[in-house]
């Protein structure tokens, strides 16, 4: 079999398919039960992480010796023979712009180096709860806008599928971590793809949730109606049970929804037998050939995934919705928008950066101008533009009827079919600076991720073999509005097929 | 109830009362209704054209969107966490008690409430954590009011929005400003605290309105309870937009808005200044040019801010962080049930309960002082309403009359009507009650403030006569002025031996009998 990176220099590092070996809910099991301490888990993390952090730059922050002070609490507690959560001891990376009490939360930027919140995100408290042991602070494009993580004012993180290639982004250092076996378990944020499609480039799982079930309390925004942390794994089946431990209402967001909880992960392995999948025309292409912007190995395996899911039961039709290809547009005016607003707030009169000047406003301007990265300014100023006086209707709330055109599509669709099946990026992983000076084509990765986040549907990026290049393939399931037990199935039988016919081997 | 004085309402009992002892706490001067309304007189031919931007902090317990205490007077940046802050990644979550009051101000305005939502309004300052304002913009909780003032006019009401209030900024150096300051000191304990923001419709045509405007705001916001409604300690802050106008004219010329206006007397004198302003420039042939304007107090003179041409444009678009908010049918009604009686129908049920006794003005002030309860339940307990108006107008101020009761007031005014107690005394058991938690016949006892027997005043009266016939001579002989000066002389003479313990009114009869008798 093909190894395919033959010009990785972590053949080492992978020498295993993530997906064939034991699952974190394993592991915690393991440890649940002192087959395995907590402590020897989190160790043999910071190993890998010693070992290979300075080639992929994961990480911002590395907690070494709070996270062992962690995991040792769940070996005393495990031997006092107390009942232990489903992730005790099992580490796990955060993106940086999740709040973390007491740790530096940069979100990458220079404008945040350094400051550290005085309070935990939502999401960590029940991360806590469910015993992960957080292990450090993930890298990611400055304030999540990007897609190759290679806008982090702290150098860029590296795909350790391939060192010369970009892990995806904005959430590219969580996607690395745990493709590199630095953490099993990552949280990213995705307000356009950015869990999804550095989940794909690095090949492993990814979860954008239905927008309101896992609290945005202590994301730092980027474009709040957008924003939704999700969940990264080696597998389908923790990243499943990610999403049940950190899903639910949260009276501290008010977008956060209130409805009885249904698992994720409890009915994972009933497969697709009966249910309808849509094949999106928009962004698969039909029978004359690939969509445009699609790859031809990328479309070819989502071809094998859906023949995949149609061998096991599900009746699969071609769907359409024209309004999927307005979706890039109306994005970047609306988040853009609602980006030039919650940036606003970095403006060195509390917190983080300060370049002194005389008067307030040539010290809030010296301050931004030193603080905020070339992409976070172009969007502030895109943004700003958008909702100006007499450009709102043509732009801001031209998106906004796009935005609510898309959901109509879409509902429609999601009356014939129980999900849809889509590249999660139209190539796989590229070059570090390939796309640099061209801020469109850079966007043009969001183009299969985005409209999810318009809708706030679910999805989620499973990886699929790889492409003509060897690097892993990820194949988008989307799902309508608190369809995460759905499509998490789907993504499950797509993970057996692609072992089953593997293309990688250990 | 008050029979003796019913139906004779040409006495007005507090013209007839001397002026108030030193130690009664005298009533806060800028809820005299209209005390220097003559001072403002423009030039004949124009009219002053005035829209109100009364913005009004809501005494709920915590903040618009935290759990933080709002209360004032804490030590600064206490009273602030990582959403009030605006820190990365905290969220607002809307007060449910916050849009209630709202919601209930807005009825109490007659406003129509319905959907609305939460804008952000975006600009840079350092007071503003997050640099932009959660605020409401085209579509705010209330819409359509009216308000109706004590002399039956009425304004209409565009608009009450909801607003978070920015922090407080202090600018330490010479001028007191951000320009030229050495630092300036931010404290966010107000930052986050609920506003409301009440917007007239530019329909208040003289300064006397304008006035009576903000006095019937206030009146109605502490009829509701949703707030302390003190322009002094900024709970309630008034901007004016001014223009002038032809009178007859309909037109609305360039405006000036007008900041910084602290109490009613900055409202009255700014919005003369500016409005004479105005009419020089169209005079002169020129024009005002649409800005911002701080008032001065101390210079007395509005003085230009940022012109409206280069002002920010804000971009408000909604806030994606909150939902809009949603009142339901049953949720209106319950506010209506729930609603407490306002202003003008106070005012209305006061003069009714008066029987003629009170002037609306009297109404007025009583309804806006929360007094009308007291002097309504102490004219049900049997109070004459014309003695019972002029005590409270003129002895009891805003505050400090808790003890106070109308069944005590009752009492204590009978004594007087009966004639058990002299006017003097009764204003002197007055201020005794104010200060004490005692009955008024206990204080009457205890100062010996009973009336001397008419037998010795009749004794007192014959022997003051005896020993001034020089005065007398005069009381008797001399016009209406002279009469009425040796009245005051000889009723004094006649007090004084009674330690102020005569019934005046007997010693005045008296005098007039003596003098009838003599002059036959």
């Amino acid at each position: 079999m093909n190894l395919p990176h033959q010009n990785c220099p972590h053949q080492k590092l992978l020498s295993q398919k993530l997906s064939h070996q034991r699952t974190a809910l394993q592991t915690a099991a393991d440890i649940a039960s002192g087959k395995m301490s907590a402590r020897a888990v989190t160790e043999a993390c910071l190993a890998r992480i010693q070992a290979h952090e300075n080639e992929i730059n994961a990480f911002n922050v590395v907690m070494a010796q709070q996270a062992i002070a962690e995991a040792d609490r769940i070996d005393v507690a495990v031997q006092k023979g107390k009942q232990m959560p489903l992730f005790a001891g099992i580490p796990i990376a955060l993106k940086d712009n999740i709040c973390l009490r007491g740790v530096p939360t940069s979100c990458s930027s220079k404008m945040l180096e350094g400051w550290c919140p005085p309070y935990d995100a939502t999401v960590v408290q029940l991360l806590r709860q469910a015993g992960a042991v957080v292990i450090g602070k993930t890298n990611l494009d400055e304030f999540a806008m990007g897609s190759s993580t290679e806008n982090s004012a702290f150098g860029p993180t590296r795909n350790p599928r391939n060192t010369t290639r970009v892990p995806g982004g904005s959430s590219g250092g969580s996607a690395a971590a745990v493709a590199a076996r630095f953490a099993p378990l990552a949280l990213g944020s995705d307000t356009g793809g950015s869990v999804r499609q550095p989940a794909a480039l690095c090949g492993v799982v990814g979860l954008k949730p239905t927008y309101g079930t896992v609290s945005r309390y202590g994301l730092v925004a980027f474009a709040s109606s957008l924003d939704q942390i999700g969940t990264m794994a080696a597998n389908v089946a923790d990243a499943a049970a990610l999403y049940d431990v950190i899903s639910g209402h949260d009276p501290m967001d008010s977008t956060s929804v209130e409805r009885p909880l249904i698992s994720a992960s409890d009915r994972l392995d009933e497969g697709v037998d009966g249910l309808k999948v849509g094949v999106l025309t928009e962004l698969c292409g039909d029978a004359n050939g690939s969509a445009n912007g699609i790859s031809h190995d990328v479309s070819a395996r989502v071809g094998e995934a859906v023949a995949a899911l149609e061998s096991a039961g599900a009746e699969v039709m071609s769907v359409s919705a024209p309004s999927v290809t307005l979706g890039l547009s109306a994005y970047y005016l609306i988040a853009p928008a609602e980006a030039s607003s919650n940036l606003a707030r970095y403006d060195g009169v509390r917190y983080g950066l300060r370049v002194e000047r005389k008067n307030i406003e040539d010290m809030n301007i010296a301050t931004r101008t030193a603080g905020f990265g070339p992409e976070v300014k172009r969007r502030i100023m895109l943004g700003t533009y958008a909702l100006s006086a007499g450009y709102y209707d043509a732009f801001y709330n031209k998106a906004l009827k796009a935005r609510t055109l898309m959901s109509h599509d879409f509902a429609k669709v999601y009356k014939k079919v129980d999900m849809l099946i889509c590249p999660t990026t139209p190539t796989t992983a590229f070059e570090l600076g390939a796309k640099t000076s061209d801020p469109m084509l850079m966007y043009m990765n969001d183009v299969c991720t985005i409209p999810s986040n318009l809708t706030g549907h679910p999805a989620v990026s499973v990886p699929f073999k790889t492409g003509a290049d060897g690097l892993p393939v990820g194949v988008q399931i989307m799902g309508p509005a608190f369809s995460e037990p759905v499509i998490f199935r789907a993504a499950a039988v797509i993970e057996r097929a692609a072992s089953n016919g593997s293309v990688i081997s250990g | 109830m008050g029979r003796s004085l019913v139906g004779n309402p040409s006495v007005a009992p507090h013209v007839t009362s001397a002026s108030p002892s030193p130690t009664v706490t005298p009533a806060a001067p800028h809820v005299t209704p209209a005390a220097d309304s003559s001072a403002f007189i423009l030039p004949a031919g124009w009219e002053i054209v005035v829209g109100l931007e009364v913005h009004v902090e809501l005494n709920t317990v915590t903040k618009l969107f935290c759990g933080c205490l709002n209360i004032f007077g804490s030590e600064p940046n206490t009273n602030v966490c990582p959403v009030c802050l605006g820190l990365p990644g905290s969220l607002p979550v809307a007060n449910r008690a916050a849009i209630d009051y709202a919601m209930r101000l807005g009825r109490a305005l007659d406003c129509q409430v319905g959907r609305s939502v939460f804008a952000r309004k975006n600009y840079f300052y350092p007071d503003m954590p997050k640099n932009y304002q959660i605020s409401q913009y085209d579509q705010p909780t209330n819409v359509n009011g009216s308000l109706v003032l004590t002399d039956g006019s009425s304004v209409g009401i565009e608009r009450v929005h909801i607003e978070e209030d920015t922090g407080k900024i202090t600018h330490i150096g010479s001028s007191g400003r951000i320009h030229g300051a050495m630092y300036s000191l931010v404290d966010y304990n107000r930052a986050g605290v609920p506003l409301v923001e009440i917007v007239s419709r530019p329909q208040i045509h003289s300064i006397d309105q304008a006035k009576a405007c903000v006095r019937e705001i206030r009146a109605i916001l502490l009829a509701v309870g949703v707030s302390d409604a003190r322009m002094e300690e900024g709970s309630m802050r008034v901007d004016a937009n001014v223009s002038v106008r032809p009178v007859g004219s309909c037109e609305l010329r360039t405006r000036c808005e007008i900041k910084n206006l602290s109490s009613l007397r900055s409202l009255g004198r700014a919005l003369f200044y500016e409005a004479s302003r105005h009419i020089q420039l169209w005079e002169s042939g020129d024009a005002p040019t649409q800005a911002t304007r701080h008032w001065d107090e101390q210079k007395g003179k509005t003085v230009q801010g940022r012109s409206k041409e280069d002002a920010d444009d804000y971009r408000y678009f909604p806030d994606p962080d909150l939902e809009p908010l949603q009142p339901s049918k049953n949720q209106i009604v319950s506010i209506d049930r729930g609603m407490p009686a306002l202003p003008e129908a106070r005012r209305q049920a006061l003069v009714q309960a008066g029987h003629g006794a009170l002037s609306t003005r009297d109404a007025a002030l009583l309804v806006e002082r929360g007094q009308d309860g007291l002097v309504m339940e102490a004219i049900a307990y049997g109070a004459n309403p014309e003695m019972t108006v002029a005590r409270v107008v003129n002895q009891l101020a805003v505050d400090g009359w808790a003890n106070i009761t109308s069944k005590r007031l009752a009492k204590l005014i009978t004594m007087g009507a009966e004639g058990k107690l002299s006017l003097t005394h009764v204003k002197k058991v007055l201020v005794e009650m104010l200060k004490t938690d005692a009955e008024p016949e206990d204080i009457v006892q205890s100062q010996g403030f009973y009336l001397v027997d008419a037998d010795s005043t009749a004794a007192n009266v014959k022997q003051v006569i005896d020993s001034h016939p020089e005065e007398w001579e005069r009381f008797c002989k001399g016009d209406d002025v002279e009469r009425k000066k040796m009245t005051g002389f000889l009723t004094g003479q006649v007090m004084r031996m009674s330690k102020g313990r005569a019934d005046g009114a007997a010693v005045n009869r008296l005098l007039q009998t003596h003098a009838h008798v003599r002059g036959s």
